[in-house]
């Protein structure tokens, strides 16, 4: 056993600390705490090694790497359609995201159309999926702040959410709904019912979560004024989503550079001006209306036709063509064995998801099997702003900070 | 996307500026890419910055087995004014694998330089601090390299599960 | 729980009699006897404490990837896990007895995780919750430890994610099997006892036996 601690001592003296020498004295001297990997407020395995004079936090070094699990290398492994529920798992509360991210970028290099019914459907479940990754923020928000009674709002919200999830497509969660060329299903026949009912609820119960918190004296002083960070540095470290609309740029890929018919749509982006903590809240909070908004307009104008590109080098066939068509046989059973191929190229296609700019890079190479997929994912740029953050702020405001932050590990380790 | 003629007349003037820097352009699907002498890559992008490229969306690798120089940094720019990408693909080989980091140009590229350089081990000179950011740090390999295998484990079942650890605890 | 218990009297007007005379202070002797006995559960010390075990589970804070989600829908209000008394999440392996690991276990993290599990103090339980933990999952590559390999689990539920309705299946069994009766599983249900699966005699490993070596199945 004690192998093994020195071991562990050898590798924390590996990470240097860029606080260490400054104002050590008799009276001042640092403490180095090292938060995580299992900690109540970590939000995931983050390691956070905190330097901290007394209780103010001088520097802050995040260690990550402890929920990695070599996404990247299985996908180099798989058919094309199987790398799909391999990459959902990464950022695994925005799953849809992640899924809709490869696809596109597949669907790039295959250089195929996606049917506008299919571009709908996508919107509406990625816009549902932004509002139940919201939702579960704000629960483990709050409760990391203490108001304890918020995690259960938010996640009677949040099973609401899975039910139409499981109604479109069987699952809850890494749902492999979205696919290469359209998705994977049509909507059954009550989904639109419950969605209505959902659309109905839904700024209501927003409402109800801003009364709790929003002016509630102990939330207010916690979050205001803490974790302040101005929009150039945001900037220079390549932050973007709520995070960097809190600062006041009111940069979102849906409206900048829209993808699968987001600019069908008329929404709001939602932005800060100060860019402390309460600002980040207020952000990804006004988001859950501007979500139910799409999804209402989605909803109302969703187009008549196929729900997957009718491309059958791509997509399966429809069952019942199986037994009438020759064609039809052989496109499935090339499909189900081998896979599509995809011409060689290389493609990145960034799109929003709820923590920032969500973009893959696949590299094909002629055959049936990835070359190279990589996520860009948003919680890993959007850590590197962890530090500016919290300098000089209280071991408390940590917590608070690292709470807006929302970093997903899964996304930042893949 | 600057488009293939636009992709071209970058190329000319980073050209003009340095002959040797711009070894080569690709355009395909609509993305332009400029594969940047891995020597010149700070000067290249320092040019783009200027010219309204300001942000770094994605740095991150590729490796190109069999082809050589077989380790490829990808920088990803982006112009949020203008709501253009452009892409700079550096490529260097095995044998040598060291690249100018550009943290002092992008400091958001501080944790994606260290993710190529724990997967890939390309060595970028100039970073604050290259260490392992995903491996454990005192991992030997570079694990998204082609010819590092996937690995895995065997799934236990009963007939297997004698030398396990956890059994006689 | 074993139970010695008489059978008592189906008639309920004699019972109510019995309990007003009881109250009275008029039953003596060998009614008082029989009134007492008729009431009396018996059971052996360890059976009682396994009981009082099983029904108060603190579980460990300890959320690793996407089942750790899940994990949380149980503490939610559509599936409830306070129901059956196991709210209490507890932050301190040093006061929790059931760690659920929720989530794929990376070998950065393996070395940690043992570090909590030999934290927390005996008696504790462990249950592995999700496909990646359990077997390798979805991915079996190079970073992934299952779970088996550095620590004993309990219970194994498979899913990915579980419902929280099949983590809390799996809370329960684990519930059962402290508390002394271990589920026969489905071989109970479909009446298939005598279907066990014997262990042939001799090397596991032999070819003549199986032909998966170790490391066989990886990159599956």
């Amino acid at each position: 056993m004690s192998s093994l601690t020195e071991d562990y001592r050898k590798r924390e003296e590996s990470i240097s600390y860029s606080a260490e020498s400054a104002g050590e004295s008799e009276t001042h001297e640092l403490m180095t705490l090292n938060i995580g990997p299992h900690h109540p407020a970590t939000h995931g395995v983050l390691r956070l090694i905190a330097t901290l004079e007394g209780e103010v936090v001088r520097d802050v070094k995040p260690l990550v790497g402890y929920v990695h699990t070599g996404i990247e290398k299985t996908a180099e492994d798989k058919s094309y359609w199987k790398v799909i529920p391999v990459v959902e798992r990464m950022d695994y509360l925005a799953y849809y995201f992640n899924a809709m991210a490869f696809c596109g970028a597949v669907e790039t290099l295959l250089d195929i159309e996606v049917p506008p019914r299919a571009q709908y459907l996508r919107v509406i479940h990625l816009e549902l999926n932004r509002i139940m990754s919201h939702l579960v923020w704000l629960g483990t928000s709050a409760l990391d702040l203490g108001a304890i009674s918020m995690f259960w709002y938010c996640f009677r919200e949040r099973e609401t959410v899975l039910d139409l999830f499981e109604m479109s497509s069987g699952q809850r969660m890494h749902t492999r709904y979205i696919q290469v060329g359209g998705v994977f299903e049509d909507i059954p026949s009550g989904f639109e019912h419950k969605l209505r009912q959902f659309i109905e609820l839904m700024p209501r119960r927003a409402d109800q979560y801003a009364d709790l918190l929003e002016k509630n004296q102990i939330a207010v002083e916690r979050l205001r004024g803490t974790g302040v960070v101005d929009q150039e540095t945001m900037l220079g470290l390549s932050v973007t989503g709520p995070l960097l609309r809190a600062t006041g740029n009111p940069w979102d890929l849906r409206k900048a550079a829209p993808y699968s018919s987001y600019d069908h749509f008329d929404f709001k982006i939602p932005v800060g001006t100060v860019g402390d903590n309460y600002d980040r809240f207020r952000v990804r909070h006004a988001e859950l209306y501007e979500s139910v908004k799409i999804i209402e307009q989605a909803l109302d104008g969703l187009p008549e036709g196929p729900f997957i590109t009718p491309d059958r080098k791509v997509s399966l066939p429809p069952r019942h063509e199986l037994a009438t068509s020759m064609e039809a046989l052989i496109h499935h059973f090339k499909l189900v064995t081998e896979g599509f191929r995809v011409p060689p190229g290389e493609a990145y296609y960034p799109i929003e998801g709820p923590r920032g700019e969500l973009g893959c890079f696949v590299r094909a190479d002629g055959s049936a099997k990835p070359a190279r997929v990589h996520m860009r994912d948003p919680s890993f740029t959007n850590l590197q702003a962890l530090a500016p953050m919290v300098r000089d702020g209280y071991i408390a405001d940590l917590i608070a900070t690292l709470a807006m932050l929302d970093p997903i590990l899964g996304g930042i380790d893949r | 996307m600057p488009d293939a003629t636009g992709l071209e007349l970058y190329a000319q003037e980073l050209r003009d500026r340095d002959g040797e820097s711009i070894v080569d352009t690709e355009f395909h699907r609509n993305r332009a890419t400029l594969v940047a002498n891995p020597q010149k890559i700070k000067p290249v992008l320092e040019a783009l910055q200027g010219k309204g490229y300001t942000s770094l969306a994605s740095l991150h690798g590729v490796d190109y087995y069999p082809h050589e120089p077989r380790l490829g940094v990808l920088y990803e720019l982006l112009d949020m004014e203008r709501v253009d990408r452009i892409s700079v693909k550096a490529r260097v080989s095995t044998e040598d694998p060291r690249i100018d980091s550009v943290v002092e140009l992008f400091p958001g590229a501080e944790f994606p330089e260290r993710e190529v350089y724990d997967m890939f081990g390309v060595v970028f000179e100039g970073h604050p601090d290259l260490r392992r950011i995903l491996m454990p740090e005192d991992y030997e390999g570079f694990p998204q390299r082609r010819d590092f295998p996937t690995g895995g484990e065997p799934v236990l079942f009963t007939f297997n599960e004698e030398g396990s650890y956890g059994r006689d605890m | 729980m074993d139970l010695k218990r008489e059978q008592l009297p189906s008639d309920f007007r004699i019972r109510q009699l019995k309990a007003r005379d009881m109250l009275r202070g008029d039953l003596e002797g060998e009614d008082l006897e029989r009134f007492v006995e008729e009431r009396v559960v018996t059971t052996t010390l360890e059976k009682a404490v396994a009981w009082a075990r099983g029904n108060s589970f603190f579980p460990l804070t300890f959320g690793l990837a996407c089942c750790a989600i899940e994990m949380m829908s149980i503490v939610a209000s559509r599936v409830d896990i306070a129901r059956f008394g196991f709210e209490a999440f507890r932050a301190s392996p040093r006061q929790a007895d059931l760690i659920i690991l929720s989530g794929r276990v990376s070998i950065k993290m393996a070395p940690v995780i043992r570090r909590i599990y030999d934290q927390m103090l005996d008696p504790k339980w462990a249950i592995s919750m999700g496909a990646c933990c359990s077997s390798m999952g979805v991915f079996n590559n190079y970073s992934l430890v299952p779970a088996d390999k550095f620590m004993p689990v309990d219970v194994h539920v498979p899913g990915c994610p579980p419902r929280p309705e099949a983590l809390a299946h799996g809370v329960l069994r684990l519930r059962s099997k402290v508390q002394g009766n271990a589920p026969a599983g489905w071989r109970e249900r479909y009446e298939a006892e005598g279907t066990e699966e014997l262990l042939p005699e001799g090397d596991l490993r032999s070819p003549d036996i199986s032909v998966l070596q170790p490391g066989d199945t990886a990159g599956a």
